[in-house]
């Protein structure tokens, strides 16, 4: 049953050394303000999972809080390369980093049948692709009805997912609107789940009945945190700073640049350093 | 009339030029992104626009700057989730094309965007597939557009993350995939399609100005030419100026966010 509370005691509560760690949103409403709350709650030794790494995995692999991560695409959208990661694989700095590369179609399938509490997910996927020849966690499968040999992989079951959303009830239902990409699978798949939210309201008022909402019984914490998806962006809220994302790039190039940003903006900072970000703005407004 | 044009132009527009008003396309971030929106805007106005983050039937007004652009939700017919995207759409078969860019391609049109080197020590680590494994075996066909370089055009890949014509000849037919592969390589000196029988690569078009000496020296295999090439027409003042407006917005709206 949620619990409504502050960013430090969801993380406190259900994030543990260790654990598999599932923080998603497909571009869109990526959690960076829970990120920015292990980096200050110094979690290590965290399994993280995620399909685009994107720059809130950037930031864990670059303090050292992860031993491993499972992706599928692990590039700065539009701008190139996540340096941390790359230095963390090419250069094992700060520390070696375990990796389990899929596809998206393999990623997505995987976090569906999570949610479904099957053990694994089939699909017609990786055919004359390499990956499987160096993913041991890519295997296949015969059907039984028709022979065809079909791709298998491992069903996703995150230890705790982490996502961010437009808004909350008092009762802690979740709403989510515009590009909803695996969020609801990959809460449906963890044993606990944290939803940062922009707005707790007294009515939920779902646009649709056949809106995305996500009930408060599937769901361990739920906490506002206004532009906590920044530089991400909320549907309805705010656009992304893509101008932050060419930022990043000079940024997380240089080790020193990286570790300076870190304990500026993550370690001296608050969840509420978020809410600055959370102004309404014409997307993408010239 | 013609105007003066870049390479690259050159690149977007005869992309562009490559799909059609009854498409439903599949877009990569990048280069096949600009080359959809300026078919979008000039010859096919209903083409279906898809992105991997389940925006179906967009119609950005400024290029995204990565796959999930809000703008891209906000002028969507309509949004899925990622599961359905690629359970539904692109595994049920329903897109008739791809659009793929890459980092490294190969004679059979094979793509590389993992590791330059060997994948458990690169020398290089790339973004990784994303979507590309599944679209180059679910889409009716692959359209693939990227700048003729020899770094970008090697003899031998150091990993294949999307299959395209494989080893060649029937490589795709005898690992059961029943969709055509990569039917044209659109470069910024001139267009490559699949040799009927071999699907090695073949020159068929060149750009204006291009020779054939450019074109070898930027391939780093053996470059083969069709008995018959013509020469890629010139952008037209209507493509040149749907292309520059729509990159010029877009440059705008990605400084302000």
């Amino acid at each position: 049953m949620a619990k409504i509370c502050t960013l430090a005691e969801a993380i406190g509560d259900n994030v543990r050394d260790g654990d598999t760690l599932a923080m998603e949103g497909f571009t869109h409403l990526i959690p960076y303000a829970a990120g920015h709350e292990i980096i200050r709650q110094g979690r290590k030794e965290l399994f993280l999972v995620r399909m685009t790494p994107d720059l809130i995995y950037d930031q864990l692999i670059g303090v050292g809080a992860a031993r491993g991560m499972k992706f599928s695409w692990g590039g700065n959208p539009g701008v190139g390369s996540l340096h941390r990661f790359r230095d963390a694989v090419e250069n094992q700095w700060p520390r070696p980093l375990e990796i389990e590369e899929h596809s998206h179609a393999a990623m997505a399938n995987a976090y569906e049948a999570g949610a479904a509490n099957l053990p694994f997910a089939v699909l017609r996927g990786y055919i004359g692709a390499d990956l499987a020849k160096v993913n041991p966690n890519i295997r296949s499968v015969t059907c039984p009805f028709t022979g065809e040999v079909l791709a298998a992989v491992p069903s996703i079951r995150p230890d705790v997912s982490i996502i961010h959303a437009q808004r909350a009830d008092r009762q802690g239902n979740v709403l989510i609107e515009g590009i909803s990409g695996v969020q609801k699978e990959a809460v449906l798949a963890a044993s606990r789940s944290i939803v940062t939210v922009e707005e707790i309201v007294d009515e939920l008022n779902p646009p649709s009945p056949n809106a995305v909402v996500l009930p408060r019984w599937a769901i361990n914490a739920v906490v506002h945190v206004p532009g906590g998806a920044f530089p991400s962006y909320a549907h309805g809220y705010y656009p992304r700073s893509n101008a932050f994302y060419i930022a990043w790039d000079k940024i997380a190039r240089d080790r020193d640049s990286f570790t300076a940003w870190i304990s500026e903006n993550v370690l001296a900072g608050k969840p509420e350093d978020f809410a600055r970000h959370a102004v309404r703005r014409a997307a993408n407004a010239a | 009339m013609t105007q003066d044009f870049t390479p690259t132009e050159m690149m977007t527009i005869a992309a562009a030029r490559a799909l059609s008003n009854d498409d439903v396309c599949f877009v990569g971030i990048g280069a096949p992104s600009a080359a959809c929106n300026v078919a979008r805007l000039t010859h096919a106005p209903d083409i279906t626009l898809i992105y991997e983050s389940g925006t179906i039937g967009t119609r950005p007004d400024v290029l995204p700057l990565s796959i999930g652009d809000g703008e891209l939700c906000d002028t969507a017919l309509f949004t899925v989730s990622v599961p359905e995207m690629f359970r539904y759409w692109l595994q049920g078969g329903r897109i008739t094309t791809g659009f793929l860019g890459g980092a490294q391609i190969d004679r059979f049109a094979n793509l590389n965007t993992t590791v330059v080197g060997p994948y458990d020590a690169p020398k290089v680590r790339l973004p990784g597939g994303g979507g590309a494994p599944e679209i180059s075996s679910n889409c009716g066909q692959i359209f693939i557009t990227m700048a003729l370089t020899n770094r970008g055009f090697v003899d031998r890949l150091d990993f294949i993350t999307s299959m395209g014509h494989g080893e060649g000849g029937d490589h795709r037919a005898r690992l059961g995939m029943k969709t055509k592969g990569p039917t044209r390589v659109i470069t910024d000196l001139c267009i490559f399609e699949p040799d009927p029988v071999t699907k090695e690569l073949t020159v068929v078009s060149i750009h204006r100005g291009v020779t054939r000496g450019q074109i070898e020296e930027n391939c780093g295999w053996p470059v083969r030419f069709a008995k018959e090439i013509v020469e890629t027409p010139v952008p037209t003042a209507t493509e040149l100026s749907v292309l520059r407006d729509i990159n010029a917005r877009t440059k705008r709206a990605h400084e302000a966010a």
